[in-house]
């Protein structure tokens, strides 16, 4: 078998051979790809452009152009306002999971007894949270700051607070812990890139009488720039794509409501698409480390 | 000698090279704990609330001890739930795709880490573009063809996808094995094939040999993902296999069907303490799984070469 094998290949270039048996492993990729992806998107960027009714019959379409996307971003009371309000509870969340993520990895990095049960503990929502899960636990009250979501003086606070605060800092206050949970990954990856830091250049900074607040800013946080740039990324995905999360919800019951229809959630979702690309390429210029061109 | 006194107990409690000193390390485990009981509050306060009575939820002066450990509620809970049906399905629709979703991926991350090809990067940029993209954008006519070939409600609708590395957060599935096959010594695999072995071969003889940790980590993470997942399983399998939790999102209605609310007493109406139970019914086998597999998930990134790059 084999020395047919290998005097069949002999006859192509070893480079050529090699694409070959490269292109083999990742084939059933590639051919998923095209039918779980590719042919989807494009289909569903299809029924965007029309009115999709599915009968007995079958699926029926009438075109009706940008009807669709006009509808959602200036007919629809709804979906703007869950837009606007994912872009700033993104916008919130982000910044709070990087910090205490990098906070906890930063302790957890630190030598000290029963580290291994605060790893543990950090780690557990990512096994549990669920949509349903989360949903029930918001509606007992139990992910909000103990006892500060339903003190009056905080009720009075929120009252004085103009429209377009309320609502992310109401979303903060109900929502804190929840926020919290989405940081279990990330600490790990944290903790990864800290111990990759090597112990030398702490010792040399030390030695040159840099203080440990210095050797931070200095040392710790631009080795993880890289880091972070990935860690947010990710985050930003994992809110987008949570299934709790309000936009995503909004175009799920629109696909089966009558007066929404599967056009009209095809069109809601590239427009959620798009934002989020949005949201990520603005990410992206923020944080990524400046490249070096004019060493 | 006064000296030295002060400086060991300046040492002591502020710390010195060797060690971080007294005040810093009691500082830091008070933070440390006052952090994890906020970060498990909605857990506590679930497993508390699960074991109260009718008569400890109306009692304003019981908040965090129950007068008794009443398991009444687990009792409904566990039957509104209809548990040792639900946990197998959900055991099912989490454990098989995730088994050959590791498979793949692991032929796609070898395919990538070991050979040269034209068009990888885009390879790449597309495996990074499935991530990304969310599932709404390629759920509907997925869901439409599966109607079509009778597969809506059927563990295929699952399977399909995964089988062909489009299964959920592949992605991440296929840079895990990437990274860790680009780790591997090559020389084995080099010395394999002057010998004359197929690409096949040495993938299965000596590359997954190797891989082991990675593809523990995968299918460890992609069981509990696939657990969790509800968007999904909610578009494909309603109607036919049902999860635990797309049954704990229809937990009132199901509880209502078991206990009519106009024909059952006060103390057999839905209360918080049930839904709480049925809750932590859902989350038990994860929890139990994570307690005993802690090492795997916690170390994961260490053992499956996942960097920050």
């Amino acid at each position: 078998m084999s020395v047919s094998a290998s005097t069949r290949s002999r006859g192509l270039r070893p480079s050529l051979r090699e694409a070959l048996s490269g292109y083999g492993f990742i084939l059933l990729w590639l051919i998923g790809f095209a039918l779980f992806t590719l042919v989807p998107l494009a289909q569903t960027f299809y029924y965007s452009l029309n009115t999709v009714t599915v009968g007995v019959d079958g699926i029926k379409l009438v075109p009706v152009e940008w009807g669709n996307y006009a509808r959602a971003l200036f007919t629809d009371p709804n979906f703007i306002e869950l837009l606007i309000g994912y872009a700033i509870e993104t916008a919130v969340s982000v910044p709070i999971i990087l910090i205490f993520s990098m906070l906890i990895a930063l302790f957890l990095n630190l030598h000290f007894k029963f580290k291994g049960v605060f790893r543990t503990i950090f780690f557990l929502p990512v096994v549990i949270t669920s949509g349903p899960v989360i949903q029930e636990l918001t509606a007992q009250g139990a992910t909000s700051i103990p006892g500060l979501a339903q003190s009056p003086a905080v009720a009075e606070f929120l009252i004085q607070l103009p429209g377009y605060l309320r609502n992310p800092v109401q979303y903060l206050l109900t929502s804190f812990i929840l926020i919290l949970w989405f940081s279990g990954v990330q600490i790990l990856i944290y903790l990864a890139s800290l111990q990759k830091i090597d112990a030398s250049i702490y010792e040399a900074a030390a030695i040159d009488g840099a203080s440990p607040w210095e050797a931070f800013w200095k040392i710790t946080l631009p080795s993880l720039s890289t880091t972070t740039l990935v860690i947010a990324i990710y985050t930003v995905i994992s809110l987008s794509h949570f299934s709790e999360n309000k936009v995503v919800k909004y175009i799920y019951r629109q696909t089966y409501a009558v007066e929404g229809g599967i056009g009209y959630a095809s069109a809601m979702s590239f427009i959620y698409f798009l934002v989020l690309a949005l949201l990520l390429a603005g990410l992206y210029l923020f944080l990524n480390p400046r490249p070096q061109s004019n060493a | 000698m006064r000296r030295p006194s002060l400086d060991t107990l300046r040492g002591f409690l502020f710390g010195n090279r060797a060690s971080y000193g007294v005040l810093f390390t009691a500082s830091l485990y008070l933070l440390l704990i006052a952090i994890g009981f906020v970060y498990l509050y909605p857990l506590l306060f679930m497993l508390v609330t699960s074991f109260k009575s009718m008569d400890d939820l109306l009692n304003p002066m019981v908040q965090w001890v129950p007068t008794q450990l009443y398991l009444g509620n687990y009792l409904k809970a566990y039957r509104v739930l209809d548990y040792p049906a639900k946990l197998a399905a959900s055991a099912l629709v989490s454990l098989t795709p995730s088994l050959i979703q590791a498979a793949v991926c692991s032929l796609v991350g070898y395919g990538l880490a070991r050979y040269r090809f034209p068009g990888k990067t885009l390879v790449f940029a597309l495996i990074l573009a499935t991530f990304i993209i969310p599932a709404q954008n390629t759920v509907i006519p997925q869901m439409l063809t599966y109607k079509q070939l009778g597969l809506l409600g059927s563990l295929w609708s699952m399977l399909l996808p995964a089988s062909l590395g489009q299964g959920y957060k592949s992605a991440i599935f296929i840079l895990i094995f990437f990274q860790t096959f680009q780790t591997l010594p090559k020389v084995l695999e080099e010395a394999a094939r002057l010998d004359g072995a197929s690409d096949l071969t040495i993938f299965f003889r000596i590359a997954l040999p190797a891989a082991v940790p990675a593809y523990v980590v995968s299918i460890i993470f992609s069981t509990v993902w696939y657990w969790n997942e509800t968007y999904l399983t909610v578009i494909f399998l309603e109607g036919g296999v049902q999860t635990l939790p797309m049954q704990l999102s229809k937990f009132v209605q199901a509880y209502e069907n078991l206990y009519p609310p106009g024909t059952v007493n006060i103390f057999d109406r839905l209360n918080e303490a049930v839904k709480l139970s049925g809750t932590f019914l859902n989350i038990l086998p994860l929890l139990l799984m994570y307690f005993v597999l802690q090492k795997w998930f916690v170390e994961s990134v260490e053992r499956a070469g996942i960097t920050g790059e």
